[in-house]
């Protein structure tokens, strides 16, 4: 199992959550999106670990944290396929799916330039209109972002 | 009370539509009314537009109200840097209503959530100018005595035309059918057309002005072909006068047929319709004023 080899990488974790399998590319953005910085415990971050999947991956062991479902999911539209690890007394007693959310807040950029989002400071917001194709609508112009089309903040 | 805004013509729904409809009704019977005494209403135009800002101010004017704000952003302070939240917080600690238009897409409703004085929107650069659409689908209501069941045929310029859209998206409550007559680099956007095969509205397009759907048509909308939208200039001069109305085309016309434009024309209705008593555009403009005392009536809960 890759668990054993993980461990070996980086520091195991009492309580916590483990995020395992992010894309090295987008670790950082990961970091910022769920403030890690704003936190005051445990925080190991594992860059450019060697993934038999991936190649190279990131992983985030946060002590005593336990994210909500709405905080967790701001990272689905750039690590949505991320193993996300609850544990207790270092054993993993959830493994949880990241979904993409109803709305998002302050994490895509609008791609219209006459948008009143790209003209003040204030978030974007965008609800999710379509979760399978994952197209989004800008809550203040109506534009509609396809995936692919899809710029990050 | 909880706060009321309108920003976009989606956010209405049938039974506000048709409670409009009736205040507007009123109003055109009885335009004087001292509804607002005492109430000081905001006009804020960061980008201007006399016809708009005229008609706003006059239904204040006619329901008592008093009026303050600019119509031209060089002479406010956000031409000197202030964003539109601040210049919204500091108006909202003088008037009862704001009435906006802004040149940028989504400006009134960032506004209705930055203050608890309720928003009216005047138009946000290409995206919704929904007090013309109220006005619009009044004239319909008053020219047809009713909404339901009704044919409607566009004409000009519906790719970028936003009251096309809205009005659209605002007849759609009462099981419409569509023409849609534009020239190809006009052509209704996908969206639109995916957005009526959803709501299940039967509509047809066409690349002809023909009498042929004239003739079918409880209602014409009208729309300006502007030069400015075409890259192929070639192509405008090709087009420029196929979609033009003229008098000649309305002979067979249903008897109770009317002709909506929103105004300001160029050449896209022949001045021989003017005199053809299926032309409402003028009267259309005059309904204005009654449908926006029924607008800010109903974002102050007044009955
Ligand atoms: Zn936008």
């Amino acid at each position: 199992m890759s668990n054993s080899k993980t461990a070996l990488q980086v520091a195991a974790l009492r309580n916590g959550t483990a995020i395992d399998h992010i894309p090295s590319e987008q670790l950082f953005k990961v970091v910022s999106l769920l403030e890690i910085e704003k936190l005051t415990t445990c925080v190991t971050i594992g860059y450019n670990l060697s993934s038999e999947k991936m190649g190279k991956k990131g992983i985030l062991k946060i002590a005593d944290k336990f994210f909500e479902e709405d905080e967790i999911n701001r990272i689905s539209l750039i690590a949505p396929t991320v193993n996300l690890n609850i544990i207790k007394d270092y054993e993993i007693i959830e493994k949880k799916q990241i979904q993409l959310p109803d709305v998002l807040k302050g994490i895509v950029k609008c791609n219209n330039p006459r948008c009143i989002t790209n003209h003040e400071p204030m978030k974007t917001v965008f609800k999710v209109i379509d979760k399978q194709n994952v197209t989004l609508k800008c809550q203040y112009c109506d534009l509609k972002i396809k995936k692919e089309d899809i710029v990050l903040l | 009370m909880k706060k009321k805004s309108f920003v976009s013509i989606a956010d209405l729904s049938k039974e506000t539509i048709i409670r409009l409809m009736k205040k507007t009704e009123f109003f055109e019977e009885n335009p004087n009314q001292k509804l607002l005494d005492g109430k000081i209403c905001a006009t804020l135009f960061f980008e201007p537009s006399t016809r708009t800002r005229l008609s706003f101010e006059t239904a204040v004017n006619r329901l008592g109200g008093k009026v303050i704000g600019f119509s031209d952003v060089a002479t406010t302070s956000s031409s000197k840097g202030e964003t539109l939240k601040d210049t919204i917080k500091m108006v909202s600690n003088y008037a009862d209503l704001i009435i906006m238009r802004h040149y940028l897409d989504g400006a009134a409703c960032y506004a209705s959530e930055v203050t608890d004085v309720p928003i009216i929107n005047a138009g946000d650069g290409a995206n919704q100018h929904p007090s013309q659409t109220v006005l619009d689908i009044y004239s319909i209501y008053k020219t047809q005595g009713r909404l339901e069941n009704l044919t409607i045929t566009m004409v000009g310029d519906l790719k970028y035309g936003r009251t096309v859209h809205s009005l659209i998206e605002g007849m759609s409550h009462f099981n419409p059918r569509f023409y849609f007559i534009a020239p190809e680099e006009l052509k209704l956007p996908d969206i639109y057309k995916q957005w009526l095969e959803e709501h299940k509205i039967p509509f047809e397009e066409c690349i002809e002005f023909s009498e042929e759907i004239i003739n079918q048509s409880d209602i014409l909308y009208m729309t300006r072909v502007q030069r400015e939208r075409f890259t192929d200039l070639i192509e405008y001069e090709k087009v420029k006068n196929v979609y033009i109305l003229k008098n000649s085309m309305l002979e067979k016309s249903k008897p109770n047929l009317r002709i909506l434009h929103p105004l300001p024309r160029v050449n896209e209705i022949d001045n021989d319709v003017d005199d053809n008593p299926k032309a409402y555009y003028f009267d259309q403009a005059r309904n204005g004023v009654y449908a926006r005392q029924a607008i800010i009536c109903d974002v102050l809960g007044i009955n």
